[in-house]
């Protein structure tokens, strides 16, 4: 059935759509779970993204996300409407999260080409008592049907289905309009019978019977009618005129519609009859299940929905954009060979030096704009991780809370896909190995409540992503006792410092928690963690205060990252120093330095000594420059040690992409010192240092 | 469909590709390329060079955003290193996703040479023709046919251990 109306664009963009309203859903709940209450606004905005994934879901016939989405609309009209109290928001955010999680599901095997087969029955069923439950409580008598729709659930027909609504019809009117709506599409807007599709789904909302002309929507004929002779549809309702008018308004692409009050019902019943016959087999349509208050409710969503869901965000492939970033690259280099061109020396050129300034800042200014296009901030990675914690917390009934800082930290795309996964197995880690129990924790004297930060921060061209949580700590002769049995330590015990037992967590197969549990314990997690912060050419480390906490840090290399550098100059080589490394530059004199008796030269500095490190002499390059009061010394710090960089002059500060050596050279060897390489404004290439391995120069 | 007729296009590429070789010189001799393998031929450009390399890389360059290790030829096979001039070339080829400039005295031209006029080298006990697969005969001529692969790949132990 879903096959059938495989179109590609539009199923990307329900893909797209669905799983953005979902991750924003999954946020609206957490963050109002926090609070034991939702707030209105929240309820509102729920039942908005379920009413939209109802539909599209419904538009593109996955009918199991469409009626469980449905189902949790329902649910989140009751509260939005009879505001009941005593709701226990616990279950009803653990209810919705699954049901999210199952679309999900659906959403990744409708993406990987595998038909949506889920059965989402057990869970409507649940949906269906809880909304019993809290309905009951509040207004038993006036919606019996809703539980005996949880009783009768089990065979849930379209037959059945029918007769409900019908039911509701002679509750609750007695008076009803007939409608004969024509409508015609703009010439050419294509897919005609996949909108009229989408008219009657609406319309499962607005009216309570129809009927259609062509009659099969499936047919291929049918756009080609449709387009033609336009779309009729008859229908029944106790809405207005002016109601049924505005809704079918808002249908896209209509050229014309004309809507007339039928008085004479006769050819209507005579259409209804047939109508169902040729129903028993079409399942797509969505159920309209509640009164009427509800549907007046639905309505004004719906137009809030068209105007305010208006997409202010495009994605475009990064392919797209390193192309884009190249091509930018080029036009950069040669818009520097035309303003510099030889030919142009000795000439006053009062006018085109104009011109040329202009074309200049245009060219850095769109080359900023590209670069910064490929930036992603943390945050909704680490957002992300609020369900985890959630989840985890339910479980292991712990009490803990994320804190979240320097979200708005940029990291190019690529990288943040390598990192979403570790995170989470840290963050998983640290609630079922670090943070208590919380009667564990009064007993030592610590909050109830355990903290974990989840940080990050520039620094020295790196991203650091720190993990940090108010545990128990590493008990160091466990990982002790256990590394020895696993045989993984390889130097002598005595010689081990703490952060090397620390370490050693990160080895594969290493697990001390006794108990494998749904999270952890398996072994596995750590060394994936390592394996994904190394395949973007991180690095990993960890500290811990037992009984206080462990901390985690993850260092994500520059690479692909923008970073602000210093470029400075050696005999004809270009350099890049990341800003943040460096503490500052200063032209020095001579009675400051110092030689030891083996040759190496260091320099005071207000009472401190520091190393000297001469570039032109680790990287053998001819420079004039090698006395130390001609050229400057930069300072760089990293890790809380110090380094003078002796450089011929500084270049310049300005904002570099960070490109990664060619494989070729890093295959020859690894250069020590150097992180990558950049393209500077002319086109030259500048080498980046690498601050901490040039540290590692002097030791 | 669109995959079909894609690998068609390829095939015929291949096919129109096969037995042409980019000659140019080195010195006094000439040497062959397998034409699949070029993809462009450049000027001289500006080269950065890169520290703690062996002698024969002589750095990278930005090829339109793009940066691609440049290896001098002539220093590969131990000649000695000549000064370069206007005539002197970057050939870029790309071998299995690698990209990497060949700089050469110069280019000369494209020339077919049949499987048949293509013999291998002469099996020497000396270590100086690894690099050559096979030697073309072109009228009175002899082209020295690269293998590229043992070019970029072949670590040279000798180069390694001075570093």
């Amino acid at each position: 059935m879903s096959n059938r109306y495989v179109n590609e664009p539009m199923l990307d963009l329900f893909i797209f759509e669905s799983m953005q309203l979902i991750e924003q859903m999954e946020l609206l709940i957490i963050s109002n779970e926090k609070s034991s209450s939702y707030a209105s606004d929240a309820i509102n905005e729920i039942f908005r993204i379920m009413h939209t994934i109802k539909g599209s879901s419904a538009m593109m016939l996955y009918n199991n996300i469409s009626t469980l989405a449905h189902s949790i609309e329902d649910l989140f009209f009751v509260l939005r409407e009879d505001k009941p109290q005593n709701v226990d928001y616990s279950e009803l955010s653990d209810l919705v999260l699954e049901g999210l999680d199952f679309i999900k599901v659906e959403i990744v095997k409708i993406r990987n080409g595998d038909e949506a087969d889920g059965d989402a029955s057990e869970l409507i069923k649940s949906l269906r008592v809880f909304h019993a439950t809290i309905k009951g409580k509040d207004l038993c008598a006036k919606d019996q049907h809703v539980a005996e729709g949880a009783v009768s659930h089990e065979d849930y027909t379209p037959e059945k289905q029918q007769y409900y609504i019908s039911k509701v019809r002679t509750d609750t009117t007695s008076l009803k309009n007939t409608f004969q709506a024509t409508l015609r599409f703009e010439p050419d807007c294509g897919m005609e019978n996949l909108r009229a599709f989408g008219i009657i789904n609406e319309l499962g909302d607005l009216a309570e019977e129809y009927y259609h002309i062509p009659e099969d929507l499936d047919h291929e004929d049918s756009a080609r009618i449709i387009s033609e002779q336009g779309f009729t549809l008859l229908l029944k309702t106790e809405r207005s005129l002016e109601e049924i008018h505005r809704g079918l308004l808002q249908t896209s692409a209509l050229k014309d519609l004309q809507l007339n009050q039928v008085e004479n019902c006769d050819l209507f019943n005579d259409l209804l009859k047939e109508r169902k016959i040729s129903l028993e087999d079409s399942s797509a349509r969505v159920p309209a299940s509640c009164g009427r208050d509800r549907l007046a409710n639905e309505h004004e969503d719906n137009e809030i929905h068209v105007t305010a869901n208006q997409p202010s965000i495009i994605n475009v492939s990064v392919a797209k954009l390193d192309q884009l970033m190249d091509l930018v690259g080029e036009m950069v280099i040669a818009e520097a060979m035309v303003t510099q061109n030889p030919d142009l020396k000795g000439l006053e050129l009062n006018n085109f030096e104009k011109a040329a300034r202009q074309l200049r800042k245009i060219a850095s200014e769109l080359q900023d704009t590209v670069m910064s296009v490929r930036m992603v901030p943390l945050a909704g990675t680490f957002q992300k991780m609020n369900r985890t914690l959630r989840d985890m917390c339910k479980k292991l009934n712990k009490e803990v809370r994320l804190q979240l800082i320097g979200q708005e930290t940029e990291v190019d795309k690529n990288i943040i896909e390598h990192i979403s996964d570790p995170l989470m197995h840290l963050i998983r880690n640290s609630i079922d190995h670090g943070i208590e129990m919380p009667e564990e924790r009064e007993a030592r004297g610590k909050t109830r409540l355990g903290t974990i930060t989840l940080e990050a921060k520039n620094a020295g061209g790196d991203v650091l992503i720190i993990i940090r949580d108010d545990g128990e700590g590493f008990n160091k002769d466990r990982i002790l006792a256990k590394a020895r049995e696993k045989g993984l330590i390889r130097v002598p015990e005595d010689e081990i410092t703490d952060k090397e037992i620390y370490n050693l967590v990160f080895l594969p197969g290493f697990s001390t928690n006794e108990a494998v549990t749904e999270f952890s314990g398996r072994g596995v997690g750590m060394d994936v963690v390592v394996k994904n912060i190394e395949a973007v050419g991180g690095t990993i480390a960890t500290d811990s205060v037992s009984g206080k906490g462990t901390t985690i840090t993850l260092k994500i290399p520059l690479t692909l990252a923008i970073i602000d550098g210093m470029n400075i100059k050696v005999g004809d080589a270009r350099y890049t120093i990341p800003t943040t490394a460096i503490k500052e530059s200063f032209r020095p004199k001579m009675t400051e330095v110092i030689v030891d008796p083996d040759d190496n030269e260091m320099m005071m500095v207000r009472g401190q000594c520091f190393p000297i490190l001469r570039l032109h002499d680790i990287y053998h390059i001819q420079t004039d420059v090698t006395h130390f009061t001609d050229g400057i010394i930069i300072m760089v710090e990293q890790d809380n040690k110090t380094l003078c960089i002796f450089a011929d002059e500084l270049i310049g500060q300005q904002q570099v992409v960070v490109k990664a050596l060619p494989t070729y050279i890093r295959d020859t060897k690894k250069v020590r010192g150097l992180a990558g390489c950049t393209l500077l404004g002319d086109g030259s290439i500048s080498l980046i240092l690498d601050v901490a391995g040039l540290i590692g120069f002097r030791q | 469909m669109a995959d079909i007729v894609e690998q068609d296009t390829q095939d015929q590429i291949e096919d129109t590709q096969k037995g042409k070789f980019l000659t140019f010189c080195m010195g006094s001799e000439f040497y062959g390329i397998e034409i699949k393998y070029v993809t462009e031929i450049i000027g001289l450009q500006p080269i950065t060079e890169i520290p703690e390399m062996p002698i024969y890389i002589k750095g990278i360059i930005n090829l339109r955003g793009k940066i691609i290790p440049v290896m001098d030829v002539r220093l590969r096979f131990k000649k000695p290193f000549r000064e370069y001039n206007d005539r002197t070339c970057i050939v870029v080829i790309d071998i299995r996703e690698v990209s990497i400039g060949l700089i050469v005295d110069s280019v000369s031209e494209v020339i077919s040479i049949p499987d048949e006029e293509i013999v291998a080298p002469p099996n020497m006990a000396k270590e100086g023709n690894k690099y050559i697969k096979g030697i073309g005969k072109v009228g009175s001529d002899v082209k020295l046919l690269l293998d590229s692969d043992k070019l970029l790949n072949e670590t040279d132990l000798e180069n390694m251990s001075d570093l």
